[in-house]
């Protein structure tokens, strides 16, 4: 008798429990659903109240490559890799594919056979800073992303190295650290103090020698004005004992790679075009 | 009011479902030693990747993603287990499926707890996971799928808890151990019509909203291939495929883990040769269903002969994956189309050794769309090839194994046959017979 007295109270109770069960998981998931909303709308805000700037002139940064001055040296890499403090890399890494390499050499067989007989054409390649970039789009949290003069940028402290903007970049020009950096003694008291050292298990890419825009930028302060053509240029550049590469304001009209561009139109083209990404790296075909 | 005959098989019913969490064998506990073991593998191999990096694995450029993603996908296809056997059959009303949707909802519910996981291997930066949510950027596929699949998560263990309750006030009831634990669980389940009314309520609610969400999950999966420019994943067909290789590899799982419970629990009275039947011919819709997407995808791509697309496609057919494409072939459609199509190869173990094929098929597949599209740059590379490492064997080894692991402690815990389902269809066949028996009479 004593239970059938409690059955009702029972039921009353999982009711309750049943009901506060659903309010929960769709209350959460609801949640879950607006967060962004409010977060957006904050960001809104935000600058909705930020001060409006008078529209100031920002600069394209771009490169232009002439394949019929370059000879395939390498400098370029190598300067490349002392500038941004590259990990060095062994054998090992040389066997197992994972030479972290912001500048590179990229061998297009001609014909084909072994060298000698083969013929190869030896393009350097870097990040091509695209405008329509595919790995800013996949990112999940916002690590990579362009800046105001148009570089690619990465934030190693967030990145999570899902590798997702690695795999989406057609290029392949983003790297990936498999292991702790590692400088063998005399080495690592030399180091670029200008340029981030990065941790295991984040991806990282050419910046453009962005560290040197920073120092161009400062000096150009200093100075009382903006930064502007030919303030700095990237290492890769500055070393190339060819000339083969310059860079500059892809917007200003009287710049070095400005005037390349117009000039030797019928030479210039970007690598993969088609795909629509717009690099801001262009190559001057061999004549 | 029951007929005596039906007590009797309510009796039986209860004993054969609540038989193993009462009594425990040695092989309960070998068993769970055994998965241990292997789970405790994966730990370690996770620990030595934490501690050294990435490098212990066979990734390298351009190949940066391997088994762990295929892994993931993997897993995330069984899941959808649950979701087809239980919500679709429950939205139509068939009724063979009251003894086995137990079986498919703790499938999805675990499947979905290991298969993200592996993303989690596969990160660089693990410690930062929850980035995702504090910088989450919704351009970013992954972050579709961290959507989906929560919210498919919540859902599918609300699916998998609904229909329990009323087996957890019985264990409660009828138990003799964990008593604390059911009494929590139940929440004050005394099986009244109100509560039963709200409850078929609630779960015919939840069939129908985690259907949906079952397809979004998989769709999103593919979309993380199908959003890159990538040659052969760029694809608009790579949600509807994902979708049926999903939907075919949980299939598969669930008639592999009803042989094995049956054979375990001795359910054979419940778990019949006409089951695996309908679910053989539902697996042999899929394969035709897998195969006729596959021709499609590849003979585009091949009549096509875009070059960055037909130098994917070659190491598929002739080049170094050949031989992973050609076996997933013959698992997926080639050896399990005639033994599913053919009635009389269609017997329990006919049906469960096409599962097994269907499973390896399955995940080669994924793994035939995830490396051979990343060893094949559009820029020439030069080429590095991707073994795994044991590392990575370990920490798959040990995700199958946690899988497993979840399962058996599941049936440990609570009954793996719908008990209070399996007795309403009874009570309504006995009453429909004792309807239509004064129906016939001439009044």
């Amino acid at each position: 008798m004593a239970q059938e007295d409690k059955k009702p109270q029972d039921g009353e109770q999982a009711k309750q429990g049943l009901r506060r069960l659903i309010v929960t998981i769709f209350g959460s998931l609801l949640a879950a659903a607006l967060l962004p909303l409010k977060r957006h709308a904050a960001v809104r805000t935000k600058e909705a109240e930020k001060p409006q700037v008078p529209e100031r002139y920002l600069p394209k940064w771009g490169m232009v490559i002439d394949l019929d001055k370059c000879t395939g040296c390498g400098t370029c890499m190598v300067a490349c890799a002392v500038e941004n403090n590259l990990p060095l890399q062994n054998r090992h890494d040389m066997e197992q594919e994972r030479v972290i390499r912001w500048m590179r050499l990229l061998s297009l067989s001609l014909s084909d056979g072994e060298l000698p007989n083969g013929k190869a054409r030896l393009m350097p390649l870097c990040c091509q800073h695209c405008d329509n970039s595919p790995c800013i789009r996949v990112c999940p949290v916002r690590a990579t992303y362009k800046n105001d003069e148009g570089m690619i940028a990465q934030i190693y402290p967030r990145c999570i190295g899902c590798r997702y903007c690695v795999n989406n970049c057609p290029y392949t020009c983003k790297f990936f650290n498999w292991r702790e950096p590692h400088w063998p003694d005399p080495m690592d008291s030399a180091l670029n103090p200008d340029v981030s050292l990065r941790n295991k298990g984040v991806t990282e890419k050419c910046t453009f020698c962005h560290h040197r825009l920073l120092r161009a930028k400062e000096e150009a302060s200093a100075g009382g004005r903006g930064v502007k053509n030919g303030d700095f240029v990237p290492a890769c550049v500055e070393a190339c004992p060819a000339g083969a590469i310059y860079f500059g304001d892809l917007n200003d009209h009287s710049s070095k790679v400005a005037q390349l561009l117009k000039h030797d139109r019928g030479r210039v083209f970007r690598m993969l075009e088609d795909l629509g990404t717009e690099p801001k790296v262009y190559y001057l075909m061999e004549g | 009011m029951h007929s005596g005959s039906h007590i009797q098989s309510d009796d039986r019913l209860e004993r054969a479902a609540l038989e193993p969490i009462v009594r425990t064998g040695a092989g309960f506990y070998a068993l769970a030693g055994v998965l241990s073991c292997i789970v405790a593998l994966g730990v370690y191999a996770w620990c030595r990747q934490l501690v050294y990096g990435m490098e212990v694995t066979g990734l390298n450029y351009p190949v940066f993603w391997g088994i762990y993603i295929t892994n993931f996908v993997f897993f995330i296809g069984i899941s959808h287990a649950g979701t087809l056997i239980s919500a679709i059959l429950r939205v139509t009303g068939a009724e063979w499926r009251r003894p086995i949707t137990r079986l498919a909802e703790a499938i999805t519910v675990f499947a979905l707890m290991v298969g993200p996981i592996n993303v989690l291997f596969d990160l660089g930066r693990p410690d930062r996971a929850l980035n995702i949510f504090k910088h989450g950027s919704f351009h970013s596929p992954l972050l579709w799928d961290v959507t989906c699949i929560g919210t498919y998560l919540i859902a599918s263990i609300t699916y998998l808890y609904l229909p329990l309750l009323p087996d957890i006030a019985l264990l409660r009831d009828r138990g003799t151990r964990h008593r604390f634990l059911y009494r929590f669980l139940a929440m004050g389940w005394s099986g009244t019509e109100k509560q039963k009314r709200a409850l078929e309520v609630a779960i015919g609610i939840m069939a129908v909203v985690i259907i949906p969400i079952a397809v979004s999950v998989h769709t999103v999966v593919s979309w993380v291939f199908a959003m890159t420019i990538q040659p052969m994943w760029h694809s608009t067909i790579f949600g509807p495929y994902f979708v049926v290789g999903a939907i075919f590899s949980g299939i598969a799982t669930l008639i592999i883990a009803m042989a094995i419970v049956r054979k375990a629990f001795h359910l054979e009275e419940y778990m019949q040769p006409l089951h695996f039947n309908f679910l053989g011919l539902l697996l042999l819709t899929m394969s035709l269903l897998w195969f006729y997407f596959t021709l499609a995808e590849y003979l585009t791509t091949f009549y096509g002969q875009e070059p960055s697309h037909i130098k994917v496609l070659q190491s598929k057919l002739t080049g170094p994956f050949a031989p992973c494409f050609w076996l997933m072939a013959l698992c997926c459609f080639g050896i399990p189309f005639p033994i599913l199509a053919i009635r009389k190869t269609r017997t329990v173990s006919g049906t469960v050794l096409a599962s097994v094929l269907v499973n390896i098929g399955m995940w080669l597949e994924r793994y035939t769309i995830v490396v051979p599209t990343l060893s094949h740059p559009r820029l020439p590379w030069t080429g590095a090839i991707y073994h795994p490492t044991w590392i990575e064997w370990s920490l798959t080894a040990g995700c199958f194994a946690g899988f497993t692991l979840l399962f058996v402690l599941f049936g440990k815990f609570f009954p793996m046959l719908p008990v209070w389902e399996i007795k309403e269809a009874e009570a309504a066949e006995t009453a429909r017979k004792a309807q239509a028996l004064p129906a016939a009479q001439p009044m």
